[in-house]
């Protein structure tokens, strides 16, 4: 391939280029056009959107009707409403313990895999097809499987291992439906963690265990004092990008419980949705989307700064 | 770098003595029991749907009489039914169509972006390319109100344009960034002698950094078109008409009709919606995975 591309040059044309070739080589002009398209459409369909969004919080705007400047007041509205607090409330916690979870269970998984194991690659590819799967279809199972009258898992529960008499209602009691939501949650991401923590844990160079154990650490020592140390920085990215898509999740929840039983599961993302598209209240919608931001900027910070330590510690180490 | 992974040897203590009986019954335990039950967890929702597709209504809501983990007398009955009397050939078509073109159009822009960001350099070139990677932690969830307003405006409301064109905006980030990094390995002295031979920056791009950044393109053309069809929030909320939407909003708001779900063609278009999805994947895992894990640790 080398050689290949070696070649190559030598029978390019060199003579009388024309004018635009002369002009596509100035550096900076070349610059500008590479930068253009990506640029572009980040800035037309991202960055505007993104202000557009903090504007548009700030005026009751509704579908159809564009509307006026007024300050605080969207936010004076939802400040009393029970539905928004809820939500809030709720989107902390689903985002704390799916994290949690997925993380404990997610390194767990990967752990396992870090050991040899016979068709090993084989194993990794079916471990990853929760996540390559579009969310709402397999979310669209898990609404099967949560059926009040034809659960899977509460037959097996009830008519296979008799350990309880009733069928659960997994979707009809506000806190069996968030428990459900957050377990779909966990199941989709494990996969994602695991496999991003491999990568992490196949960069440790197995000499340190080596040492390690000649110095007679445990298997608990080893873990805590070479495998944790050794992932965080790769851990710290991880986390941060999946406390953002968790905290801003929308398809999930969309899809199996649309926000009910009585908006007890409504993550700040569906009710943005639910207020701004099924209620035509675009300004109050965006002031809920809004509201995201502080905690997603606070996550953004620790991914930069985890970025940033990495780089520092490469620079700084001989190895 | 699979293959590398692969032969790599194991560090666990569980190696290190003979191997003995309670030896194996303790990496049983300890590692292959919860490996299968992390299997089973994760691949049960595909064999429920999958099961599901092929049952008959009789079977599906019959437990008594019917053993719910098989099926007794498969019947394509759901399948024939979402082909032939819904619209989904169409809502297929319109997700592939919608997924390839917003893929290359995020591709044509991150390539041009990635080489000026890695080989040409400029004052904050490195700044700009952090900012990119940035831009992918803007969730769209945040977003589809102000574009939902801007796409009517644009009167591209209920348009496949209106998905092609706002899909980039969490493509381009990720493709960039994994295109910097490829681009990174590749060593800049074939380019410096092409320079000596007079050969311009964009012949440069063309037949030497692009030719040997294959295997980066591929990946993020896959991962790419992955996360175009996994999308659910935009076109849920630009597109109206029955017959251009996606599979993953049109299974949802098409196939449930009041409040009777019709469980078999339900699973049924979850699963054909999957496939496509899955079947590219199966082709390119390796790819899929270097880029996944690549983009963590770049």
């Amino acid at each position: 391939m080398a050689t290949t591309a070696q070649t190559q040059p030598a029978s390019l044309p060199l003579p009388n280029q024309s004018r635009l070739a002369r002009v596509l080589d100035h550096k900076p002009t070349l610059i500008v056009l590479c930068l253009l398209p990506a640029l572009g459409l980040l800035l037309v369909f991202l960055s505007f959107p993104l202000l557009f969004g903090i504007y548009l919080a700030f005026t009751d705007t509704r579908l159809g009707r564009p509307g006026e400047f007024i300050g605080l007041e969207n936010y004076r509205s939802l400040f009393a409403d029970r539905t928004f607090w809820t939500a809030v409330w709720w989107t902390c916690f689903y985002t704390v313990f799916a994290t949690v979870l997925k993380f404990g269970l997610g390194l767990w998984l990967a752990l396992l895999l870090n050991h040899r194991l016979p068709m090993k690659s084989l194993l990794r590819a079916i471990i990853l097809v929760p996540w390559i799967v579009p969310t709402v279809l397999s979310a669209i199972a898990f609404w099967w499987i949560y059926d009040p009258q034809f659960s899977i898992i509460s037959y097996v529960l009830v008519d296979v291992l008799g350990w309880r008499d009733t069928y659960i209602n997994f979707l009809g009691d506000p806190w069996n439906a968030r428990w459900s939501l957050i377990a779909a949650n966990v199941w989709r991401g494990i996969p994602f963690v695991a496999i991003c923590l491999l990568a992490g844990l196949q960069t440790i160079p197995p000499s340190l265990y080596e040492a390690a154990m000649l110095d007679g650490a445990t298997p608990w020592q080893r873990f805590w004092r070479i495998t944790m140390p050794m992932l965080m920085p790769i851990l710290a990215i991880v986390l941060a990008f999946s406390v953002i898509f968790t905290f801003t999740d929308f398809q999930l929840i969309y899809a199996i419980t649309r926000g009910g039983p009585a908006n007890s599961t409504h993550l700040m993302a569906t009710l943005a949705f639910q207020r701004a598209v099924n209620g035509a209240q675009l300004g109050e919608g965006s002031a809920i989307a809004v509201a995201m931001i502080p905690f997603l900027i606070c996550a953004t910070f620790v991914a930069y700064f985890a970025l940033a330590r990495r780089k520092w510690q490469q620079g700084g180490s001989d190895d | 770098m699979t293959d590398a992974v692969a032969e790599r040897p194991d560090v666990t203590p569980e190696q290190e003595g003979p191997v003995d009986d309670l030896g194996v019954l303790r990496r049983w335990v300890t590692i292959y029991l919860p490996l299968l039950v992390f299997v089973f967890i994760l691949l049960f929702p595909f064999y429920w749907m999958g099961i599901t597709t092929f049952k008959s209504n009789a079977e599906l809501y019959n437990y008594s009489e019917h053993n719910p983990f098989w099926v007794s007398s498969p019947t394509l009955d759901n399948i024939k039914r979402l082909l032939f009397e819904t619209d989904y050939p169409q809502w297929l078509l319109t997700t592939m169509l919608v997924a390839v073109a917003s893929t290359c159009l995020a591709l044509f822009a991150s390539v041009f972006a990635a080489y000026a960001i890695q080989r040409l350099r400029f004052r904050g070139s490195d700044y700009l390319g952090v900012s990119i990677y940035l831009a992918y932690l803007v969730p769209p969830s945040i977003l589809f109100i102000p574009l939902a307003i801007m796409v009517f405006r644009f009167g591209l409301f209920d348009t496949r344009l209106a998905l092609i064109l706002t899909y980039p905006t969490f493509l381009i980030p990720f493709c960039t960034w994994l295109l910097i990094g490829y681009f990174k390995s590749i060593p800049y002295e074939l380019e410096e002698c092409a320079l000596v031979d007079g050969a311009s920056r964009l012949q440069i791009l063309w037949r030497i950094t692009l030719p040997l950044a294959v295997p980066g393109l591929i990946s993020a053309g896959i991962f790419a078109f992955t996360l175009s069809w996994n999308e659910f929030i935009y076109a849920l909320a630009f597109i109206q008409s029955d017959e251009l939407k996606t599979v993953p909003v049109a299974v949802l708001t098409e196939l449930v009709e009041g409040d009777v779900y019709h469980w078999g063609s339900l699973m049924a278009g979850a699963l054909l919606g999957s496939v496509p999805v899955a079947l590219f994947y199966s082709f390119f895992v390796d790819y899929y995975v270097s880029s996944l894990t690549g983009a963590v640790k770049e």
